[in-house]
């Protein structure tokens, strides 16, 4: 019982990172109507972001100052864009056109200075999260322009072969950049074990205080989210882009705008999955494959739900751990014949069908009255 | 509709007996009767919201109404699919237009061909031989539908592209094409000139002439309505509230007050 | 100027359904199909054929079936490497266990086991769309990746986990040599080619593009959902089968499951987006096209990047290529979602009228 337990214990807490991940899509999907298949190739670039500013010995120097120059200058713009306000009407010749050049290059050097003075050491945390989250920022904003913003009122299956391409573009780029060597992170969450329950079982029960830590940064993330979607405009305006995007501009609403507001809030998210990932099993680049798993997780809770999110999550992490260690048992059991283990490999994808054909719209997902 | 036109009222075709139909809270339809002649022109008209797309997507299976049924040709059906309404011999063309977009005006006509097509995928993938024979057979019907529709010069042309008046005909193309007994046309003139909706009701009067096909049209231009059908239901937030021939209909108090405006 | 269809009349119907209306046109795709026929083999070199034109022909047969259930059918499948593979293993274990079977009714077979698990897979299609089916198409691709390298029975218990290829004997004809091979492939490929063009320009492929189009309004004119889209999976599926017997039987001629990993199912997908959603033709430029690229990127890429004192290793040069590719796939998304294909009639369409403008 113990260990059954155990198993139990140790698989949900799996599930609270793949929910990290699943949320992910189901922001990108609930405000854009995009099915981002690039979501965990966001996770890998933010942990790389993130790894290179906090050690920078890992890669070297140089990539430091590039990282620190870039998110310096995406906080530059930022900060001249609110400043300023989002359109800004200046006579031709008038000289603070070229504001936000000046901006982004003189912040851009500041970046590169102070990353030099980190020197191998790096940036605090303090400063090392934030400037990720510029990173991402600037990937949310390459990928709104030179992405999105040309496929306006495309299909959502192109939309979707689109994030397809830019999970490669990801993937390939990043490896480039920073080699595809597994980085460990270390921003201090213990991974010392831990026993609960010692009076009930004998031994108790074993967990990792790493997932314990990775839960409660997923559950205030998700009430963070929460808030924002439902009680802000911008998330009122969100929720009117992924119904329809002509109609939601026609309002008013700036689309590009708010679709580089969800990816940036969506690379936040990646962030807060790679830093708990991170911690666990070193930044690499299977950290994309792991997010192949959140698939599954969006299938079982629904594409628009947050609850469904981390619900799915659990239940795909628990179900998967329990299945791993008593698939063979039971097989044998009733076959006589022991089958072969690693059905971690596709025992999510496959809960997941048969659930679909009982549940077509997911757990929490809202059905469809189809009109003609 | 100056011509004097000599057709044949029969039967009843189609019996609607105390349909009602939920969706969750909200009541489409309560408790509506009526029925269709066979050969006549039927329209049934009613405000916006009124339950008229609701009542055409119940008689060819696309709604299962929670209560009351539904008899066609002396056959008091249970729930049906919309593909086994259709292979009974009802067609219908959409409020919104509903082609396939990505194939041509011609492929759009071919598959309302879909259920005479009998070859099997073996015989289709040889090509010659009788799925050649046949695919020829189908084409020539088509083909004097799209004759019949004045759409030859955009035969091959995909429909996504057409302008709007010419999607409608190349719908009602497509609904022709399966030679019903019973055709449903939601708003066939809806968002058309004055032009093409003289176009589209000479059509619609050619088919009900010609091929003796039963119209049942859902429509929101009086005119048209009284000019064109033989009698009307008329529905108020899923109710019925009037049904008889049209002049009965414009003399009707209820119908009056409800839809065409207490000053009328 | 020399491309005009002037003059040309088609005076029944049968001839105007012809896949090649225009005259020009069927005697441009006789001189490619002699040409590939006759003079290939006799011009190119092994590693040419060996390498480059026997597993683009293949590729572009599974592109062609998993382009009849996305571009025609407008179902998303991320598993068609496992629908490969299981093409691949079928016709491996026919093969190894009724020797006696002609090679050409077992690569066949594979096609039909491959057929048979696609219309299974394809009932969840029945209650979902879009990319909930994606996703659960995904639970094929995992589910035959560990069921062919975990389960020793598909294997027929090799240790190493990976398999042999037999003999290539088609009644008689013992294909060996590089040559050879590409005229058996060149010859099946063909022949399927052709099957797969009858089958969409047909009554069923019609189906199927109204069920893509508008699957409400296909149901409503009568079309049987649950008949198109199984016949659609079970087409798509004998297809990409039978490309995934030829990849293991000729290709690789051993194989081990990664194979058909999950990157070949991309690079299908990829081949079919850039060949073009619903184009027969395309499926052979898209797969041309993800073969030869990174073959090209291997040897181009390194002199470059000396140029810019950049040593690319082997790894670089294949990560700098995942780039280039997810660059080009949102590029000819944006540029023309209906891929090479569609530039293709494009610059026919202008060919026609050349030199006037319109």
């Amino acid at each position: 019982m113990a260990f059954f337990l155990e198993v139990l214990i140790g698989g949900l807490l799996t599930g609270v990172l793949y929910s990290l991940v699943a949320l992910g899509f189901v922001l990108i999907f609930k405000a854009s109507g995009v099915f981002n298949f690039a979501q965990g190739a966001m996770v890998l670039m933010a942990g790389l972001a993130l790894v290179q500013l906090f050690e920078p010995t890992y890669i070297g120097l140089w990539h430091f100052v590039g990282v620190g120059a870039l998110s310096a200058a995406v906080v530059g713009l930022l900060v001249l864009r609110t400043v300023r306000g989002g359109t800004f009407a200046a006579a031709k010749g008038d000289w603070r056109i070229h504001l936000p050049k000046i901006v982004a290059v003189g912040a851009g050097l500041l970046g590169g200075v102070l990353a030099l003075a980190g020197g191998a050491k790096g940036w605090p945390l303090w400063l090392a999260i934030p400037a990720a989250i510029a990173v991402m920022v600037a990937v949310a904003w390459v990928v709104e322009r030179w992405v999105l913003r040309p496929l306006v009122n495309q299909e959502g299956i192109i939309l979707f072969m689109a994030t397809l391409g830019v999970t490669f573009f990801i993937d390939g780029f990043s490896q480039t950049l920073f080699g595809s060597n597994v980085y460990p992170l270390n921003i201090g969450l213990s991974k010392d074990p831990m026993f609960l329950l010692e009076g009930v079982f004998e031994g108790g029960i074993l967990v990792n205080k790493l997932d314990i830590s990775g839960g409660v940064i997923a559950g205030v993330l998700v009430a963070g989210l929460a808030v924002f979607f439902q009680k802000t405009r911008i998330g009122r305006a969100l929720r009117a882009v992924a119904d329809d995007h002509a109609a939601a501009q026609s309002v008013g609403i700036p689309l590009n705008w708010i679709w580089f507001i969800v990816w940036s809030v969506a690379g936040v998210v990646a962030l807060v999955a790679a830093i708990v990932w991170g911690s666990k099993l070193g930044i690499q680049f299977s950290l994309t494959f792991l997010a192949l798993k959140a698939l599954p997780v969006l299938i079982l809770g629904g594409f628009t739900s947050v609850p469904g999110a981390i619900v799915g999550g659990l239940l795909i992490g628990a179900g998967e751990k329990v299945a791993e260690v008593y698939f063979p048992v039971v097989t044998k059991f009733l076959t006589g014949t022991a089958m072969p283990g690693g059905v971690e490999y596709w025992f999510a994808y496959v809960l997941a069908l048969l659930f679909l054909l009982f549940r077509p719209q997911g757990l929490f997902g809202e059905r469809i009255i189809e009109r003609v | 509709m100056s011509a004097p036109r000599t057709r044949t009222i029969g039967d009843t075709l189609l019996t609607v007996d105390r349909i009602s139909l939920s969706f969750g809270g909200v009541k489409a339809l309560t408790d509506v009767s009526f029925d269709i002649a066979k050969g006549e022109v039927r329209a049934i008209i009613g405000p916006n919201g009124a339950g008229k797309s609701s009542m055409l997507n119940c008689i060819n299976g696309f709604y299962h109404p929670q209560q009351g049924s539904i008899t066609y040709k002396s056959v008091k059906r249970s729930q049906m699919r919309p593909h086994e309404a259709a292979a009974q011999g009802i067609a219908r063309t959409f409020q919104n237009i509903a082609l396939f977009k990505g194939m041509s005006t011609l492929d759009n006509i071919m598959t309302g061909r879909n259920l005479r097509m009998k070859t099997g995928i073996l015989a289709q993938a040889l090509h010659f031989g009788p799925a050649r024979a046949e695919e020829i057979e189908h084409r020539l019907a088509v083909e004097r539908i799209i004759e019949f529709l004045e759409i030859e010069h955009i035969r091959k042309t995909p429909v996504g592209r057409l302008p709007y008046g010419l999607q409608k005909r190349v719908e009602l193309g497509r609904a022709l094409a399966a030679e019903p007994e019973l055709l449903l046309l939601d708003e066939p003139m809806a968002g058309m000139n004055i032009e093409e909706k003289q176009d589209m009701c000479r059509f619609i009067l050619d088919v009900n002439d010609e091929f003796g096909t039963t119209i049942c049209l859902i429509e929101h231009d009086m005119g048209v309505v009284m000019d064109i059908s033989d009698r009307v239901v008329v529905l108020d937030y899923g109710k019925k509230i009037g049904d008889g021939v049209p002049d009965e209909i414009k003399r009707n108090q209820t119908v009056i007050d409800a839809y065409l405006g207490v000053s009328h | 100027m020399f491309y005009r269809e002037a003059g040309q009349f088609k005076t029944s119907y049968g001839r105007d359904m012809a896949v090649f209306p225009i005259a020009q046109d069927r005697i441009a795709i006789g001189l490619i199909v002699a040409i590939a026929f006759l003079a290939v083999p006799f011009m190119a070199t092994e590693y040419f054929l060996s390498s480059i034109m026997v597993p683009t022909l293949i590729l572009a047969l599974a592109a062609i079936g998993l382009n009849i259930l996305v571009g025609y059918c407008g179902q998303v499948s991320l598993g068609s490497g496992a629908f490969m593979a299981i093409g691949a293993y079928a016709a491996y274990n026919f093969a190894i266990r009724v020797p006696e079977l002609p090679l050409l009714v077992t690569i066949l077979l594979g096609g039909v086991v491959s057929a048979m698990v696609g219309i299974a897979f394809g009932i969840p299609s029945l209650r979902i769309k879009g990319f909930y089916l994606a996703v659960a198409t995904l639970a094929a691709q995992f589910f035959f990746d560990w069921l062919f390298l975990r389960v020793g029975w598909f294997t027929n218990y090799t240790p190493s986990g990976s398999v042999n290829a037999p003999q290539l004997n088609v009644f008689g004809w013992i294909v060996n040599t590089p040559t050879e091979k590409y005229l058996f492939v060149l010859g099946v490929v063909c022949v399927l080619a052709v099957l797969a063009k009858n089958l969409v320009r047909g009554h069923v492929g019609r189906q199927w593009m109204a069920i893509r189009d508008m699957d409400i309004a296909a149901e409503i004119i009568g079309i049987r959902p649950m008949y198109a889209k199984l016949t659609a999976f079970a087409v798509s599926s004998f297809f990409v089968g039978v490309a995934g017997s030829l990849w293991a039987f000729v290709h690789l001629g051993s194989w081990e499951p990664l194979a058909f990993n999950i990157d070949r199912s991309f690079q299908l997908l990829f081949a079919v987006i850039i060949g073009g959603l619903g184009s027969i033709a395309g499926c052979f430029m898209g797969a041309a096209f993800m073969w030869i690229l990174p073959i090209f990127l291997d040897i181009a890429l390194p002199p470059l990047g000396e140029l810019v004192g950049w040593k690319m290793d082997k790894a670089t040069v294949s990560h700098f290529g995942f780039m280039i590719f997810g660059a080009l796939i949102v590029f000819f998304l944006i540029v023309e979602p209906h891929g090479l294909a569609r530039l293709w009639s494009i610059m026919k369409e202008k060919l026609r009228l050349w030199p006037f403008p319109y």
